[in-house]
């Protein structure tokens, strides 16, 4: 099946009447068709797409404009609530439910006319690294059917890569917007903390938790974040725009103004040899073009996975703490009383990840626990910001791998819950800073795509963006 | 703290658990030797404060009815639960 085109030019040949919303729509039906055996999707809201889709026609031929997105189909993972359908976040505990409102985030593609055809798996509750944790299925690489596509957004990614939709829909909490676009050969972003509202995403670590595009190139990434971007009033936590936008399609950044810093400490040992390679190959590449380019050194970044297995459980075992049985959700009907219908309900409703997560969040935030746990990490919280900061007062991005492997095999880490966290070794740090971050296709290793990573200071999203899209062009 | 957690386990995922569990307590150890001295917590990264609106009610997607109907059991516009004393 051929590419999908640009954005822009799918959604102006739809206003100019060339193309029909319609038929984009049954295109991506198509493709999920043909796409089954990678389980990248676990529901089709099909009535509602095709009834957007004609009414997104019928304005065109009425002579109205519709917007930017006009009849652009996309994925949304399944943990953003969508009307009509299920939005199951991939637990049993949300197997049935119908969400009663719907995510801002969608509520903005919609405006601007995108149409959301599929919801795509994840790990359930977008707890893991590889999507092997979802309570349904477990998705396959789209390069390689014996091996995962990252998590946790696996399944927004692998239907990209599938050419399901132009873009999908994903969260980032530890690095689940980037692993699997790595994983998977595509771009995946990961804006400041803040940008994008959360309001109608199922929560799972709330002070890193964010929400962003996965798309084929960074110039569609970018409208896609730039129609989400801002201040929600529905999420307390968001942050006002820059005033210029982040789309980044016509803007020329020149690669030689650039200062960027290698991140030493994610070119460790443990580095697979095709990886390093290809990282290596893009900064000789990025020399050729004029950039300044220098290695640091930030000292505490290894400690940001200990500090994130703090905080995201801390945080997710009070997210979680509203599945009850009792409002919505799975519920266990022959309980006596009202602690045992709790029980078993979330006994039921929650699988093993979500019950590690639940347990060890409920230990560090124990009285007498606290400080040393939770307060410890949000103070070395601190010195990895620090760090950062001083970092990017010499240099305008840091670069290095989004991870330090290719796509592993299916099952590889499925019985060490720890071996599985370290996948995200990379990537988590940007959670814990808030920093911007996005994952750019590197060239393959062994015929499995190598993803190169690109953090900014906070806030620089539009320039993180266009100086991603110069280095894009570079490799290309 | 599976109790404390509402979460009721079988034998073998306590047993399975108690491995696990140490194994990544273990792990989120190696902070102790870091050396914060000086430095406070970040508890969030927004800089925000006391983020505040108009009391009154917004013109919300989902309705009252719309939010009870997806309970196991409703009374009088209310959530009813089991028993709470047995």
């Amino acid at each position: 099946m051929a590419d999908w085109e640009p954005i822009s030019v799918i959604a102006d040949k739809v206003q100019k009447g060339e193309l029909k919303a319609v038929d984009l729509v049954k295109r991506s039906f198509d493709m999920i068709g043909r796409t089954k055996d990678f389980d990248a999707i676990i529901s089709v809201p099909e009535a509602r797409a095709i009834e957007r889709a004609k009414e997104i026609d019928a304005q065109i031929a009425k002579g109205q404009k519709v917007d930017r997105l006009a009849g652009v189909p996309f994925v949304a993972k399944d943990n953003f609530l969508t009307f009509s359908g299920k939005t199951t976040a991939a637990s049993h505990m949300l197997e049935n439910f119908e969400a009663p409102y719907q995510a801002t985030a969608i509520n903005r593609l919609e405006v601007e006319g995108a149409i959301c055809v599929a919801k795509s798996n994840l790990d359930a509750w977008a707890h893991g690294s590889s999507t092997e944790n979802s309570d349904f299925f477990v998705t396959k690489n789209p390069f390689d059917k014996t091996r995962v596509p990252g998590g946790s957004s696996g399944g927004s990614a692998a239907a990209v890569a599938l050419k399901i939709a132009p873009f999908a829909l994903g969260t980032d909490t530890g690095g689940s917007i980037r692993l699997p676009a790595a994983f998977c050969g595509i771009v995946g972003y990961k804006p400041t903390y803040g940008l994008v509202s959360r309001s109608g995403v199922v929560a799972m670590a709330s002070s890193t938790d964010v929400i962003g595009p996965l798309a084929a190139s960074v110039a569609e990434a970018s409208i896609i974040l730039d129609v989400m971007a801002g201040r929600d009033e529905l999420d307390s936590t968001t942050i006002e725009r820059d005033t210029e936008g982040y789309d980044v399609q016509t803007s020329k950044f020149k690669l030689q103004n650039a200062k960027i810093g290698v991140i030493d400490e994610y070119l460790t040992e443990d580095l697979e040899p095709g990886v390093e390679k290809q990282v290596d190959a893009v900064i000789q590449k990025l020399k050729q073009a004029g950039t300044k380019i220098e290695p640091i050194s930030l000292p505490s970044l290894p400690l940001a996975l200990a500090v994130y297995y703090i905080i995201c459980p801390a945080e997710v075992s009070s997210n979680l703490a509203r599945y009850d049985g009792q409002r919505y959700g799975l519920f266990a009907k022959d309980a006596k009383n009202l602690e045992e219908s709790y029980m078993l309900s979330r006994e039921l409703g929650f699988g093993a990840e979500a019950k590690r997560r639940i347990m060890i969040g409920s230990h560090v935030l124990s009285s007498g626990y606290f400080e040393a746990y939770y307060q410890k990490a949000q103070t070395v919280r601190t010195k990895i910001i620090n760090e950062f900061t001083s970092a990017f007062k010499k240099f305008d991005f840091l670069i290095g791998p989004t991870s330090p492997t290719t796509a592993f095999k299916i099952g590889a880490k499925t019985k060490d819950p720890l071996k599985m966290y370290l996948s995200d070794i990379m990537t988590v740090a940007a959670n814990i800073s808030g920093n911007p971050a996005i994952n750019l296709p590197a060239g393959f290793s062994n015929n499995l795509p190598v993803g190169l990573q690109i953090i900014a200071p906070m806030h620089a999203d539009r320039q993180l963006l266009a100086f991603a899209k110069s280095v894009e062009e570079l490799l290309a | 703290m599976a109790h404390l957690s509402r979460l009721k386990l079988s034998e073998e995922e306590i047993e399975r658990f108690r491995e696990e569990l140490a194994e990544i307590l273990d792990y989120v150890k190696q902070l102790e030797n870091a050396d914060t001295k000086g430095l406070e917590p970040t508890y969030q990264v927004t800089g925000l404060k006391n983020v505040t609106r108009a009391d009154k009610p917004l013109d919300y997607q989902a309705k009252p009815d719309d939010l009870l109907k997806r309970a196991p059991d409703t009374l009088d516009k209310q959530f009813k639960v089991k028993r709470v004393i047995t």
